[in-house]
């Protein structure tokens, strides 16, 4: 690893003042990500801000939603009991992530920050728009199995890679964020881009911002879950996961949030597809045609064709498993 | 105890950012134009880089005053500085669960924490498991039910399932196989290993 400076930071502003002024710089938190992607020399910062000194870890609930510190650890969101029992779709997502080491360390906005693991993103001796704009993508042509299949350009077609990420856009949630100009709020679902002409580019934040929080408003969802697809039964990324939100009463869909993970360069909405099962009928009929729905538009690469038919699985499978909780 | 290693005074009683200064910065830039020499010479910052940085951590009960890169990972800090050998280096990545240790009493991969990170912290390796000659109650486990084949894995196995118990993620045998799924092992000892986690589990002792 290149060596580097690094600094101990206390309040925002400081974490801030030290991001402007130095070009080169990266905040870290939990590392689990940055310290991997600096070992393999994908990034080399000058200098990092250590970050975890600064009043960002609580978890504060009332009436209006629940807003997370940035620097909460995974692992304390998924066993708080607020988030267990009134968001418990967010809980179950974070438990799909990582392992337990990896939750212990990793915090809420490094989770959001957290790179594409797309192996020519990762391996510097081949070609990649993301790591080094104007290099190409390996992936379009070559081993492409783990990627995306909706919003894809021809300049990047990796995933982001978190669960987490996905149970927040489903939920509506909000990003608070300090920067150099003062404070300001977006959309979860606002705060990941696609890749289009600037795959280098993750996510909107804008010079010297540092993500603060995360909120999300209280919801009636009755019946969640969240379903993740893998290689292997536990700690791997997702070949495809849902996140599925249900306020069911008698047998009537009253509202309904879908998201996807492992499909898109960012957590992948479907609104269409929510906008169909509200007021339809919770059924394996209604599902099944919510899942086909869900699938149109998706573009394959060769080696990720078996996504479109794991995914309307996915989906389906999803929306019965969340029907079916008491 | 810092080792020679760590003291930023070289041998000839020069510092080392002197040293640095004059030796690497200078070296690297001998093709560049005096102006550049100049104002490299006045460059904290490239001495900078090269800089260590004090800490203090307490590992398995004992305090420890050190000297480090901040590109030292708590691993390599373990291993290499204070020569606890028990943390294994795996695949260096977060992936195998080898480097397994405890901070403030969470498990966490110390092959992907930077040491400058723990600064006050207190670290618990396989080394700080037993009391003298008495074993870990898992420790026992393990070997009562054969819960390794070659061994690499099996300091991370036994930290990560210490805390497995102490989460109250133990409670059956899916649910361990879902809390240990940061440690690999390859000899395949898993069934041996859900075995000795059961048992301690069960033994209700207090870890």
């Amino acid at each position: 690893m290149i060596n580097f400076d690094y600094i101990r930071t206390f309040t925002t502003k400081a974490a801030v003042d030290a991001k402007v002024k130095s070009a080169s710089s990266q905040f870290i938190a939990g590392g689990t990500n940055l310290v991997d992607l600096m070992k393999k020399g994908v990034t080399s910062p000058d200098k990092l801000i250590d970050i975890n000194g600064l009043p960002l870890k609580q978890i504060t609930a009332d009436a209006k939603g629940i807003l997370i510190g940035a620097l909460a650890l995974n692992s304390e969101v998924a066993e708080n009991a607020i988030i267990k029992t009134k968001y418990p779709l967010l809980a179950a997502a974070l438990n799909a992530g990582a392992s337990p080491q990896l939750r212990n360390m990793a915090t809420v906005g490094g989770n959001m920050m957290q790179r594409t693991r797309c192996s020519y993103f990762y391996d510097i001796t081949m070609p990649c728009n993301k790591r080094e704009p104007g290099s190409g993508c390996g992936a379009l042509q070559g081993q492409n199995r783990m990627h995306a299949i909706f919003g894809t350009s021809e300049k990047c077609i990796a995933v982001h890679p978190s669960d987490m990420c996905v149970a927040l856009a489903a939920l509506d949630a909000s990003v608070h964020i300090s920067g150099p100009k003062g404070d300001r709020k977006i959309l979860f679902t606002d705060f990941h881009r696609l890749s289009g002409d600037t795959p280098e580019l993750d996510n909107n934040l804008q010079k010297g911002e540092l993500i603060t929080g995360i909120h999300i408003p209280a919801n009636a969802f009755n019946k969640t879950h969240y379903l993740k697809i893998r290689d292997r039964a536990s700690y791997a990324f997702a070949l495809v996961s849902v996140a599925a939100a249900l306020e069911i009463s008698g047998n009537t869909i009253n509202n309904a949030k879908l998201a996807m993970g492992g499909v898109a360069h960012k957590p992948w909405r479907l609104t269409a597809v929510e906008k169909f099962l509200t007021g339809k009928p919770a059924n394996k009929e209604t599902f099944t045609a919510a899942a086909n729905m869900a699938m149109e538009g998706a573009n394959t690469f060769g080696q990720n064709n078996f996504k479109i038919k794991m995914g309307k699985a996915a989906v389906t499978e999803a929306l019965q498993q969340a029907a079916q909780k008491i | 105890m810092p080792n020679q290693d760590n003291n930023p005074q070289g041998p000839a009683g020069k510092s080392r950012r002197d040293f640095l200064k004059k030796s690497t910065a200078l070296a690297a830039l001998t093709i560049a134009s005096p102006v550049l020499v100049k104002a490299a010479e006045n460059d904290e910052k490239i001495a900078a880089l090269f800089e260590q940085m004090p800490l203090r951590l307490e590992v398995n009960g004992v305090a420890h005053t050190l000297s480090v890169e901040p590109r030292v990972t708590l691993l390599d800090l373990l291993r290499e500085q204070l020569h606890l050998m028990g943390t294994k280096k795996g695949c260096d990545h977060g992936q195998c669960g080898a480097c397994t240790v405890h901070v403030d009493g969470k498990r966490i991969n110390s092959c992907l924490s930077l040491a400058v990170m723990n600064e006050g912290k207190k670290i618990t390796t396989i080394e700080g498991l037993a009391i003298g000659d008495k074993l870990h109650p898992m420790q026992e486990a393990f070997i009562k039910h054969d819960g390794f084949q070659c061994g690499y894995c099996t300091p991370g196995q036994i930290m990560s399932a210490v805390c497995c118990v102490k989460e109250g993620h133990a409670n059956n045998a899916d649910e361990i196989r879902e809390y240990m799924s940061g440690n690999i092992c390859r000899c395949g000892a898993y069934p041996n290993i859900v075995d000795a986690i059961i048992e301690v589990k069960k033994g209700g002792q207090s870890l």
